[in-house]
Parts: C-alpha cells; sequence; structure tokens
C-alpha cells in the first residue's frame, strides 16, 4: 500500500506546478525505495525504461525539415491557401482533419498525422486564418484556443480511429495479454470491431464539437469587443 | 537490412550538435548547463544500444537521466536568444532576412515561424514558391506510411530491408532525412546548416518537453516493478459490491481512465484493472463477451489518456509545438470530449458486452 505515496508525488507536484522533469524523478525514486528496490534497481529501471522507449523521439528527426520550410514560407502559404478558399471556416477545417486523422489511423496509416508533421506546420495555421479572414485579427486568448482545438483533433482522431486497425500495439497488447494470462485465443478482428462502436461516438461527439466551434468563436470574439458592440 | 538503432544514434547525434551549438552561443544566459543537458541527452541515445543488448549496465544510464531531470528541474536549461544565434551559427543563406523589423513582425507573426525571419520577407517567399512549399512536408506522412505498408514487404537477399517491427519508426525517420535535400533543392539553399540551426531552434523552443515523454515511461517501469498496480488492483475490486452488473462496468471504465491518468498510459492500466475486474467479475462471473469486454475497456482507458499531463507526448509537447501558454491548454480542450465519451463506453459495454 504505501507504493501509491508515489502517485501522492506525482498528483502533488502537478497540482503545485512544479517542474514536470522533476516531479516525474522525484515520483519515481520514491515509489522505488517504497517498492523495496535498491539504489541501484531503481536507476537501473530507470536506464531500461528510457533506453525501451527511444522510439517516442524519434519525431525529432522531422524537426529540422519542418523548420526549414516554415523559414520559407510555409505558414504563410498555408494562410493564403486558406484566404483564396472562402468557404472554408475554421470548424470546417478542424472537422475535416479530425475525420481525415480517424479514417486514416483506422486503416493503419497511423504516422500520417502528428502534432509536429502536421498541426503545427498546416493544421493550426490553416485554422487560425480562417478565422483571421472572418474576424480580422483575433485576442490573443481566440488564437491559442483554435491551436489547442487543432491539437486535441489529432489525439481524439488518432486514439479512437487505430484501433479499428487490427495490426496496431492495443489490439495487439489486449489478445496476447488475456491469451497468455487466461487461456483464450481472441482473434484480433474480434476486438478491433468492438472498437467500432466507441470509434463513432467519438466521431459524433469531437465533430460535432469541431463544426460548432465557428459558432463559439463568434461568441468569443464579441465578448472581447463590447466597445465596439456597443456603438 | 536498415537498423532502426542507426536513426536512434543519428538522434543522438543531433541532441550532441545542439549541445554544442548551445554550450557556444552567447546569448544564452545559462550556456553551461543547458548544452550539458542537450548533450548528455544526446549521449544517453547510443548509450541505449548496450542497454538493450545487455552488453553495458542499466544504471548508468538511469543516473544520467537523474542528473538531466535534475538540471532541467531546478531550471538551469534556458533557451538561446535566436537572432545572433542564427547567425553565428551558420545561418548564411537567410541573414539578410534577418535584419530590421524584428519586434514588430514577431508580435504580429501567430505562430513564430522560422523565429528570426521577418514576416514580410516570408510573405514574399511564400508567394515565390507557391504550393511547392508543401511538398516537403507531404513527404514525410508518404514515405513514413510507404515504410510501414510496402516497406514491410521488401526483401534483399532474404533479409527484410526495413528491421521488421520497426518499420514506422524507420519510416518517420526517413522521412525527416529524405525531406531535407528535396526542401533544400526546392528552395535554392545551399547549406544544410540552415536545417540543422531551425532544427535546433525547434528543440530549444520544445526543452525538456522533448525528454519528458521518455521519463514518464521509466516511472510506468517503476510503477509497475514496485508493484503499484497490484496496490491498486486490490483496492479496486476490495470497494465493488457482489453480483451487481452496472456498478462493476462502472468502476472497470472509469477506473481504466482514472488509472490511465495516474501513469499516463493506458497500456499500463488495461492488465491491472483487467486482472482486478475485467476478467474475474465481467467475463467469469457475469458472462460478459470477452472481445467486447476488453476492447471497450481499453478506449475507456483512453479517455483518461486525453486528461492527462502525463500523457506527455499528446498533451505536453504540442503545448510547446504550438507556443501555447498554459501547460493545460490541450487537456482542457479534450474535456469536454474526454468525459461524454467515457459515459458512452460504461453505456455500450453495458449494453454490448452482456
Amino acid at each position: 500500500m504505501l507504493v501509491l505515496l508515489g502517485i501522492l508525488v506525482v498528483v502533488a507536484g502537478f497540482a503545485l506546478r512544479l517542474n514536470p522533469m522533476l516531479v516525474v524523478t522525484v515520483a519515481g525514486l520514491v515509489t522505488g525505495f517504497l517498492g523495496g528496490m535498491s539504489p541501484v534497481e531503481v536507476l537501473d529501471a530507470f536506464g531500461t525504461g528510457f533506453a525501451g522507449s527511444r522510439s517516442v523521439s524519434i519525431f525529432l528527426l522531422v524537426l529540422p525539415v519542418i523548420g526549414l520550410v516554415e523559414r520559407n514560407g510555409l505558414q504563410e502559404q498555408a494562410r493564403r491557401l486558406v484566404s483564396r478558399m472562402s468557404r472554408l471556416t475554421t470548424g470546417g477545417i478542424l472537422a475535416g482533419y479530425f475525420v481525415l486523422r480517424q479514417v486514416t489511423a483506422a486503416i493503419g496509416l497511423m504516422s500520417i498525422g502528428g502534432h509536429a508533421q502536421t498541426v503545427r506546420p498546416l493544421v493550426a495555421p490553416m485554422a487560425e486564418a480562417a478565422a483571421v479572414r472572418r474576424f480580422g485579427t483575433l485576442p490573443d486568448a481566440v488564437s491559442q484556443r483554435i491551436r489547442a482545438f487543432a491539437a486535441s483533433t489529432d489525439n481524439v482522431g488518432a486514439f479512437f480511429g487505430e484501433d479499428i486497425f487490427v495490426a496496431v500495439g492495443a489490439v495487439l497488447l489486449i489478445t496476447s495479454f488475456v491469451d497468455t494470462t487466461y487461456g483464450y485465443t481472441l482473434e484480433p478482428l474480434q476486438v478491433a470491431l468492438w472498437a467500432i462502436p466507441t470509434a463513432v461516438v467519438a466521431l459524433l461527439i469531437h465533430g460535432a464539437r469541431s463544426l460548432h466551434t465557428d459558432r463559439a468563436l463568434t461568441k468569443a470574439i464579441a465578448e472581447f469587443q463590447p466597445t465596439e458592440v456597443a456603438r | 537490412m536498415i537498423q532502426v538503432e542507426w536513426f536512434y544514434w543519428l538522434t543522438g547525434l543531433f541532441f550532441v550538435a545542439v549541445g554544442v551549438l548551445v554550450a557556444r552561443d552567447r546569448t544564452n544566459p545559462r550556456r553551461t548547463s543547458s548544452g550539458a543537458f542537450w548533450a548528455l541527452v544526446g549521449l544517453c541515445f547510443p548509450y541505449s544500444s548496450f542497454v538493450v543488448t545487455g552488453t553495458a549496465p542499466a544504471w548508468v544510464l538511469g543516473l544520467g537521466l537523474v542528473v538531466i531531470a535534475a538540471i532541467a528541474g531546478t531550471g538551469r536549461l534556458a533557451r538561446s536568444g535566436s537572432a545572433v544565434a542564427a547567425g553565428a551559427a551558420g545561418d548564411v543563406d537567410g541573414l539578410e532576412a534577418d535584419r530590421g523589423g524584428e519586434g514588430a513582425a514577431r508580435a504580429a507573426a501567430p505562430l513564430r515561424a522560422a523565429g528570426t525571419a521577418v514576416l514580410a520577407s516570408r510573405e514574399a517567399l511564400a508567394a515565390r514558391f507557391g504550393n511547392r512549399l508543401f511538398v516537403p512536408v507531404l513527404i514525410i506522412p508518404v514515405v513514413t506510411a510507404l515504410c510501414a505498408t510496402v516497406g514491410k514487404d521488401i526483401s534483399v537477399g532474404g533479409q527484410p530491408l526495413l528491421q521488421s517491427g520497426n518499420e514506422t519508426v524507420i519510416g518517420l525517420a526517413a522521412a525527416g532525412i529524405v525531406a531535407i535535400p528535396v526542401g533544400m533543392w526546392l528552395f535554392r539553399q545551399r547549406t544544410p546548416a540552415l536545417a540543422l540551426t531551425e532544427g535546433r531552434r525547434l528543440t530549444e523552443d520544445l526543452g525538456w518537453a522533448l525528454v519528458l515523454p521518455q521519463l514518464l515511461s521509466v516511472l510506468g517501469l517503476v510503477f509497475a516493478t514496485a508493484g503499484v498496480g497490484d496496490a491498486i488492483g486490490s483496492t479496486v475490486s476490495a470497494v465493488l459490491p457482489d453480483g451487481a452488473l452496472l456498478p462493476a462496468v462502472v468502476l472497470y471504465c472509469v477506473g481504466m481512465a482514472v488509472f490511465t491518468v495516474i501513469m499516463g498510459n493506458a497500456f499500463a492500466a488495461f492488465p491491472v484493472l483487467t486482472a482486478a475486474i475485467g476478467y474475474p467479475v465481467l467475463v467469469q462471473a457475469m458472462g460478459g463477451n470477452p472481445p467486447a469486454v476488453f476492447a471497450i475497456g481499453m478506449l475507456s482507458g483512453y479517455c483518461g489518456t486525453l486528461c492527462t499531463p502525463m500523457a506527455a507526448n499528446f498533451n505536453v509537447v504540442p503545448v510547446a509545438l504550438l507556443e501555447l501558454k498554459s501547460n493545460y491548454a490541450v487537456i482542457r480542450a479534450q474535456i469536454p470530449t474526454a468525459v461524454p465519451l467515457l459515459v458512452a463506453n460504461v453505456v455500450l459495454m453495458y449494453v454490448l458486452a452482456f
């Protein structure tokens, strides 16, 4: 039971807004020691964990080319493109990307999207540009909100699309864990099939929220310009 | 045969290069400790190869990681002032564009794209290159997807071309590398130094958020080794009322979400909650349909992933990438989706699995 104190460290650390690097390291050390691990064992776990999860950092190799293209005007071009297509609204762009992300993830093309590869260089600037065309210069809080929502479409689309694809990590984890622990022979296809209802609900909820963005923006902008509205 | 380790070494080399550039950069208020941070992170990558093969002790890497976390956690990691840095670091082609009118332009530029280039010149570049600008960006998903799908089946001399099981990671890394010469050719850039400078700028912008996802999987491993999962599992099954289907379904789904919030990873929560409730109660005692129970249980965990800073690569890295002011901006945008979706999962499991 004592090992649960590590969780308390995490919760308290984030609540106090301490640096996450510090919080996580201290929580790891505390949990390890309370769990009866020796200092070397704790450090061994740290090292093994890092070595086994290097793939999450590989997107870094994409940053140089993104930076190169941004320097040559990528975001400006994304804006120009949007301003030429006058029927594209912020909500439309976000909903479109969301559906594209979910559908491509569902057929196994997870790597087509991503925060570094698509959201920063393309989706966020386009969504902002569509809002600028409609409302003029945006208050900072509003553009922050658009960007954060753009990031959320990528996450929701990827999470609730990928499990429909049979060869994805989550499905394989479920089948291998259940098969080895309980002696089943689950077909990945069966598991993937039961991911479809949730995927549809996610599509409805987040898709509706994406489309609703336009109305939410109108309201938010109105709040920021009370004096001009009064005139 | 192309090994994934090559790309990890390259990533490490890139981090070390960033560390050297930062350490030499006088615009960085803490250049020694910041340079050491990036260089140490870089060295961890090749060293990990030996840890994976078991030829080097893992605790050395663990110790390095604690040092890295200490540097960042005590505020000794600082960002370099980029204007001078870009020029000094060999950014020749774009240098003229960097001079003058910077402050005003930066204020108007929504995302700090190409940090030092003025907005007007980037507008001009955008007009000149037009939609060609999208080519390098689109190369990335196309090459990655090709490697992940077709690449699997290509073999040279009986050996698979790409190390099996790592096709997507290799694809993404290779795509980032292939796109650089294409971009340089399209934009008549002669020096690859510019790509390095730009990569360094984005890396410094991301800061410790780049290392956090890996540190969190470390925490997950420590939690698992120290028995946190079992402690939670026994607590959860102790509070469960006997023989009631709906409370059991709610506890499994909500438990998956809550435990995922704590661990930052639904994959870590799944075995624990499934051993505590999912299998013994929902499948064995109540006769639930196994694939439906397990699939919807896992997806309930994903609702938790949307709500936690512990899922750093999804919820914290984009904060840095999109230059958001609040660490919780992305999570705040996701909660209104996550909560109703969790409720929907409970309903779906209750209706479909029994």
